[in-house]
């Protein structure tokens, strides 16, 4: 070839790569639109009727205007109507009155924000937040509110070197605690004083004092309680992740690996008086903090295969290892139950 | 788009020579590149657990594939190198891998594809590398080597630090549109592919590529036993830089709201340092700037240990970690080509590669243990004391080599 030649055929790859890209980006922007125009319109009620009802809430993954935006529906017709909030969340969770949401503010540097929300949506607090968030859950009594983040690294970390940064917040004007740096890990009655160890995944008790977390060390996981006015971790149980305590108090439900590889997770619900695991009949990996929707069943998200990302279904499932999964609520993700 | 750097010789030495244009074109090659790849680094922790609904455990098997994937090939994109004696095509071969992965990562939705995808990205650098920096060697006059080297790294760092503005910018025109991220990726990749598939000259040295035995004779020879054998040993002490940026993060507020900004700032100390580093190991010997570098990493060792996660302990340890690589990450290279036979270049620069990121992975798993056992500032003191005396033995291994 000679060099003018050479020049030409660059010119074209050159021309080639940028109109493909602006074309990609342009038509991708108009898919959306066109979407957003034809989809089924998401059938939308009055908050004020769901609000007093026992209701979930959640984040809506309809395509739509509303994509992204907190949503509520009534436990009696779950696929049925929704409710829109004004917030848009990542990670939601909620009591009667309170609410928690963790969201991503893409751009150049992209930052994370933590809110607490009252009964109207509105920011009643601001949290920290160091990096992607992950899980968040608040106290039955609404004195405490935890966030997971996950602090990415680099590409060139070494392997494992990602880590997670758990706070536990008192929401009546107390500490913020930070898991790794403020509480003692114990394992087999030894302390674990391991940097590496992460923590995460916290759901409380309604004691005041009770919660149960994840703690990471290593290649091992196990299901911690902890208490938060002695500010330690004690193990319960290996191989469990996400934990979720039900409403009786009794029982907590878990991803496991199970000796499946990284990456896939079973659903468990293990005992807290007797130390029996169950697992249960989900077959998807599930990787979601489960939560309960009564004392019989749980709910947990799950991507929908084949409709690209993005796309997720609210799915229950019987806690006694019986039975088969069905689709709760479709399009939606990150539920919480409020009776 | 033309770059030429030119140099301003200090002094009335009229040396102003230039850059062979084949090592510029591999430097843009490889910013363009490196663009690529730092897009989809930048956005695949958020693409994976916003996007996906993935834990962020499922990301860290995915980081952890980063680091061991690509030293295995890199011998043996060293030795195709050196076997078919045709640089420019093997490194066309894992420039076009990656470029492939980035496309391939639009349909892939499941961990095991995505993780598939990164696997096939590292499998073409490792490939890639050791060719490369064959191309560049050839080009160059092998008293400019270290320059030559610097101008290549500069370039390639450029690139990297670029990526992140170019990918974050790209989801502010469309929010969560990572597909778009990914294409313009690939488009950047494809540039690259295309520059060096045009551009590059196939440069071919003589004879019609090494048998393996002879190959072997050449890696074992005693021009090149002692500097590999130094490069192991400093490889030995040497811990990856996660666990500097994790203790930094640890130990303090400050620290660990800038983490993800880390490592730009290495970055930015990287390339600007690359060349007058090079050039320097051009003056003074490339052994002794290569060991100076370790000399930088044993001070970032100190900082990082005793730093109590304030301001001013991260940006001296950042900044020294970046001209850590600046005086070694190029100068490794020129230091060997000038010791192997061009027919065994490829070969003996991947030999030397593959022997640090080796030595660094096996001592990482013991570094582990000591960091979970006695924590990162014990840990770190204690890499300080075995990498000073990794320094003088390599010294001593190194003496007169420079000659």
């Amino acid at each position: 070839m000679s060099p003018r030649a050479k020049l030409v055929a660059f010119a074209a790859v050159l021309v080639l790569a940028v109109a493909g890209t602006v074309l990609f980006v342009v038509h991708t922007r108009q898919e959306r639109a066109a979407a957003v125009a034809a989809a089924p319109p998401v059938p939308v009620v009055d908050l004020a009727g769901v609000t007093p009802v026992p209701h979930v809430v959640f984040r809506s993954t309809a395509i739509g205007d509303y994509y992204g935006k907190v949503a509520m529906v009534p436990l009696g017709d779950p696929a049925g109507p929704r409710a829109f909030t004004r917030v848009d969340c990542d990670r939601v969770y909620a009591h009667r009155d309170e609410a928690v949401c963790l969201y991503s503010k893409p751009s150049f540097v992209t930052t994370y924000q933590a809110e607490v929300l009252d009964a109207n949506w509105a920011i009643r607090r601001e949290l920290p937040l160091a990096g992607v968030p992950s899980r968040t859950r608040l106290s039955p009594d609404g004195a405490w509110v935890a966030t997971t983040t996950f602090v990415s690294g680099h590409a060139y970390s070494s392997p494992g070197d990602f880590s997670t940064e758990t706070l536990v917040t008192s929401l009546r004007g107390g500490p913020s605690l930070n898991l790794e740096a403020d509480f003692r890990l114990i394992v087999d009655g030894r302390r674990i004083t391991a940097k590496d160890r992460n923590l995460w995944g916290v759901t409380f008790a309604a004691d005041g004092d009770t919660f149960y977390a994840t703690a990471a060390s290593g290649t091992r996981t196990w299901l911690v309680r902890g208490s938060l006015k002695t500010r330690e971790l004690v193990a319960l149980r290996e191989d469990a992740e996400c934990p979720s305590l039900s409403p009786d108090g009794a029982r907590v439900a878990f991803k496991t690996r199970n000796g499946q590889p990284a990456g896939q997770w079973m659903i468990a619900v293990y005992d807290l008086a007797s130390g029996k695991s169950t697992l249960l009949t989900e077959k998807h990996s599930v990787d979601d903090q489960i939560e309960w929707l009564d004392n019989e069943q749980v709910l947990y998200g799950l991507p929908r295969a084949g409709t690209g990302p993005s796309a997720s279904d609210v799915w229950a499932v019987p806690a006694d290892g019986t039975g088969t999964p069905r689709v709760f609520i479709p399009d939606a993700w990150s539920p919480a139950v409020v009776r | 788009m033309y770059i030429t750097i030119r140099d301003r010789p200090a002094g009335a030495k009229a040396a102003g020579s230039r850059v062979a244009t084949t090592v510029v074109l591999l430097g843009v090659v490889s910013l363009l590149t490196d663009i690529s790849s730092e897009m989809v680094t930048a956005v695949l922790p958020l693409y994976m657990t916003a996007e996906l609904g993935l834990s962020l455990l499922a990301y860290g098997v995915v980081d952890g594939l980063y680091q061991g994937v690509s030293a295995l090939v890199r011998i043996f994109g060293g030795y195709l190198n050196d076997r078919t004696n045709r640089p420019k095509w093997v490194a066309v071969l894992g420039y076009g891998i990656s470029a492939l992965s980035r496309i391939a990562l639009v349909p892939a939705h499941s961990f095991a594809a995505i993780t598939g995808v990164v696997t096939a990205d590292r499998l073409g650098k490792g490939f890639r590398t050791a060719p490369r920096d064959a191309l560049i060697a050839d080009a160059s006059d092998p008293a400019a080597l270290g320059r030559a080297f610097g101008v290549h790294r500069t370039l390639d760092t450029i690139g990297a630090a670029l990526g992140p503005l170019v990918a974050f910018g790209l989801l502010l025109l469309v929010p969560a549109g990572y597909s778009s991220v990914f294409v313009a990726s690939f488009a950047f990749a494809l540039l690259g592919v295309a520059m060096l598939v045009l551009f590059v000259p196939d440069r071919r040295t003589a004879g019609s590529g090494l048998p393996v035995r002879r190959l072997v004779t050449e890696l074992t020879g005693p021009r090149l036993r002692k500097p590999l054998l130094a490069a192991g040993l400093l490889g030995l002490c040497t811990v990856s830089d996660g666990f500097l940026y994790l203790s930094l993060q640890h130990s303090g507020d400050f620290a660990a709201r800038w983490f993800p900004l880390m490592y730009v700032g290495t970055n930015l100390v990287y390339l600007s340092l690359a060349i007058p580093l090079g050039r320097l190991a051009d003056r003074v010997g490339r052994a002794r700037v290569f060991l100076a570098g370790h000399a930088a990493l044993l001070l970032t060792y100190l900082v990082a240990g005793g730093s109590d996660g304030g301001l001013i302990a991260t940006l001296v340890a950042l900044g020294l970690l970046g001209a850590y690589y600046a005086a070694t990450d190029g100068v490794l290279p020129a230091l060997i080509s000038r010791r192997v036979p061009a027919e065994a270049r490829g070969s003996g620069i991947a030999a030397a590669q593959t022997v640090v990121v080796l030595a660094r992975f096996a001592v990482s798993l013991a570094f582990a243990a000591l960091w979970e056992a006695w924590g990162p500032s014990p840990a770190l003191f204690l890499a300080a004391g075995f990498l000073t005396a990794g320094i003088g033995a390599a010294s001593w291994l190194l003496k007169g080599i420079d000659r």
